[in-house]
């Protein structure tokens, strides 16, 4: 932040409140609620006609919303990653990134649940599982540590905004009047005290300590959904690992895009600067590396003893129908990122945004290959069940389901993006206090 | 129906299968009477006939016309509490054995089945499936039906209790509390659940003056009927235990005319298909019966006897089997 040294207080207040939305961000926001509009009408077709409007059947009963939710769950996990780990680690260049990845996270999570929901054939009894709810289905599991890291993220999005709220009440004039009634509920009681202060910081670090845990153990418990089965693909002991390393390699790969986005749409050039994307370029290689690792334990080491159960579904992935997918997933999300970002000019913003891209859509790839084929390869063998059963392929209402969740999740941050600050303005004032000092 | 039988006359090595069957709770029969000679619950009754008939619809689907005098009043139907139906039956331990030499893909239990549970068209809860466990091995019919395990993975996974494994070891669905998620399918290894991923197909009422929607809707909900069927839940293989209440053996094993279907009580011993009866140990025993997946550990309460000395060659099925099945021929 070299250039950042000569910025005044008021120069960094007036770069970083939120601004209104251009012409690019009205046709933006248009386009993601047009995708929620569809989507919406989709489900109003589903719960009208029932799941047979999508096309899971009896083998295939998990398809995308499934692959949906484990790709919500595993972006969600970011929040964690780059607020609490690199906080606690005390990364001094973590503070350009923390908002982002807490906004992104509390989407993820928000229509994580909201999928799961849709996936439900009685949407309507959900409150049985608090009712019904045995503790000893991973269901419930699912249920108790998605909830606490819900509140846990919003909780620690809220206490990081707070003082920067405070700022937006005293810069009047920049704000839409009716928000102002809300940041005044929100914040009015922030004085700026250092014994305030102080307890902020405490409820800060608490909250980045415990949401690790918490963090891990929503996906882990994402993967057990699936582990706690007989399936072949499934039943593996390396899942919980393996889901949370993928986790966290599609959570800075989707921190990467929006850094990228922001910083074009809001001029924060001198904020999120060619630094933050090295740095966040060398992350992604560890990250991939590490997912890459995981993969080879959980393809490579059945593809060696090819049990009877395990071979049909290996070399459907290998080389088989899936195979262009499998690849796909594979290269475009680990591999070339990882060759891309050794090199320094892979890492300058614009090659850093693409292949943020490509992680972000191999990730969301390699989920679905990670629900659909093991279905299609039952223990015993799929007969006696119409044609339209043995094979796979979303239907409309489920793709428009599917990428209107993704255009909500996108709705979210950029609604979040429009009446917060996107990079913590108190956090910055005092970095470069204590850069001055 | 609750047909007392006299043990002297003509029963012979049936006594043990009756007495466990038979002391089922009283009857709620629309219709008592069958022909079907391979029922061994013919009511030793006689009835004035009135040489009126009436036409019903029998549970293979067939119209059959019965004299009037077989008609009696359903006495009130004393519905099961859902926590009866939870409980199950103290002092059971419900078997099923499947004879696989005997199997010739005739699918008369899953048209019986499909039938009386209303079963979704295209679904079945009972599956034939042409098996091949190898390459030089022969291929052999093997009637799959829910395992009934004894540690049911859908039991286990089940967030709701919608699932639930019985004291008498049947494992039923609870259609009203269902949420849909169906990770019990996916926990399945023996995959026999099915969804009902529409609205179910009417129910079929044997009177056709009866305005059928409005018995739909009204229909009383049974966790052991199964029915009605509702949308947007999950559906298996039951174990018929209404029938076994009423001291009725479950559609499928009555419906086989090969008897390839045993069904009895494990604390008895005895299984029958309702034509011949036999001493469950015995039977496990000489024939080598064994149970699918035993691996997993999910002990099944299902036990199958291997297809040697077949009745029938194995292409005697052929005819049956669905044209998308011969196509992808299991391995
Ligand atoms: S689909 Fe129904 S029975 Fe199956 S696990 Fe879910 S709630 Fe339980």
């Amino acid at each position: 932040m070299e250039k950042s040294n000569q910025l005044s207080e008021e120069q960094i207040i007036q770069d970083l409140l939120p601004q209104k939305f251009g012409r690019r961000g009205m046709i933006w926001t248009a386009i993601l609620i047009l995708f929620c509009l569809v989507g919406a009408y989709a489900y109003y077709r589903q719960l009208r006609y029932g799941l047979v409007v999508t096309h899971m059947r009896d083998y295939v009963s998990w398809g995308i919303y499934i692959s949906n939710f484990v790709f919500f769950v595993a972006i969600s996990l970011v929040g964690s990653l780059i607020t609490a780990i690199f906080r606690l680690a005390k990364v001094p260049w973590r503070t350009p990134l923390t908002r982002i990845s807490e906004m992104i996270a509390i989407s993820a999570i928000t229509f994580a649940a909201l999928i799961i929901i849709v996936d439900m054939g009685r949407p309507e009894r959900l409150l049985n599982l608090f009712t019904h709810g045995r503790i000893q289905s991973p269901i419930l599991w699912d249920v108790i540590v998605i909830s606490t890291y819900f509140c846990i993220s919003l909780f620690l999005l809220y206490v990081t905004l707070i003082p920067d709220i405070k700022i937006m009440m005293n810069v009047k004039d920049k704000i839409t009047k009716p928000f102002h009634k809300i940041y005044r509920w929100l914040a009015s009681f922030w004085k700026d005290q250092s014994d305030q202060e102080k307890i902020r910081d405490r409820i800060i670090t608490i909250l980045c300590i415990t949401i690790i845990p918490v963090a891990f153990c929503i996906h882990t418990v994402t993967s057990w959904l699936f582990a706690t089965t007989y399936r072949p693909g499934w039943d593996s002991t390396n899942f919980g690992a393996y889901f949370v390393s993928g986790a966290f390699l599609v959570g800075a790969g989707g921190v990467v895009v929006a850094m990228y986005a922001f910083r074009r749409a809001y001029k924060l050039e001198r904020y999120i600067t060619d630094m933050h994307f090295d740095k966040m370029g060398r992350m992604l290689v560890l990250l991939s590396l590490l997912y890459l690792y995981f993969n080879v334990n959980e393809y490579l080491i059945p593809a060696f003893k090819m049990k009877k159960s395990e071979a049909s579904h290996l070399t459907q992935l290998f080389s088989g129908e899936y195979a262009p997918m499998f690849w796909f997933a594979i290269l475009v999300g680990m591999i070339i990122p990882i060759f891309v970002l050794l090199f320094k000019k892979g890492r300058k913003p614009l090659p850093m945004f693409i292949v943020g891209i490509m992680v972000v859509v191999g990730a969301w790839f390699k989920r679905y290959l990670i629900v659909t084929p093991t279905l299609l390869h039952p223990l015993l063998p799929m007969q006696e069940v119409p044609e339209s059963y043995h094979i796979y392929f979303p239907s409309w209402e489920e793709w428009s389901i599917s990428l209107g969740s993704l255009a909500g999740a996108l709705l979210i941050i950029t609604i979040l993006a429009r009446y917060f600050p996107v990079i913590s303005i108190f956090k910055t004032l005092e970095d470069e206090k204590e850069k001055s000092a | 129906m609750s047909c007392k039988c006299n043990k002297e006359e003509g029963c012979q090595n049936n006594n043990s299968r009756r007495e466990f069957l038979l002391s089922g709770l009283a009857a709620t029969m629309v219709a008592v009477g069958c022909s079907d000679k391979t029922s061994p619950f013919i009511p030793e009754e006689t009835i004035a006939l009135t040489g009126e008939k009436v036409k019903l619809l029998s549970v293979d689907g067939e119209v059959i016309e019965i004299d009037k005098a077989y008609l009696k009043p359903v006495p009130d139907i004393t519905h099961l509490t859902n926590k009866q139906e939870r409980e199950g039956m103290a002092g059971k331990k419900f078997v099923m054995v499947i004879d696989l030499s005997r199997c010739k893909n005739l699918k008369k239990c899953q048209s019986a089945c499909n039938h009386a549970h209303q079963v979704h068209p295209g679904q079945n809860w009972v599956k034939v499936l042409s098996m091949d466990d190898a390459d030089h091995s022969a291929p052999y019919w093997q009637p799959t039906t829910c395992m009934h395990c004894d540690e049911p993975p859908c039991v286990k996974v089940c967030p709701v209790d919608a699932t639930f494994k019985r004291q008498d070891g049947i494992v039923l669905i609870d259609s009203n509390r269902c949420i849909g998620c169906r990770f019990c399918m996916a926990a399945c290894p023996y995959t026999t659940r099915v969804f009902n991923w529409e609205d179910p197909i009417q129910a079929v009422v044997t009177d056709n003056s009866m305005p059928q929607e409005n018995m739909d809707s009204k229909q009383h909900y049974s966790c052991e009927t199964s029915l009605p069927q509702k949308k947007g839940t999950v559906g298996k293989c039951d174990f018929c235990p209404d029938m076994i209440r009423k001291g009725e053996l479950p559609h499928c094993v009555s419906a086989c005319p090969n008897g390839v279907f045993m069904f009895g009580d494990m604390n008895e011993d005895a299984v029958t298909n309702g034509a011949e009866t036999y001493r469950f140990s015995d039977l496990i025993k000489d024939k080598a019966g064994y149970r699918l997946m035993e691996d997993l550990g999910t002990k099944p309460s299902v036990y199958y006897l291997p297809p040697v000395n077949r009745s029938f060659p194995f292409e005697s099925g052929l005819e049956n089997q669905l044209p998308a099945d011969q196509m992808n021929h299991s391995k």
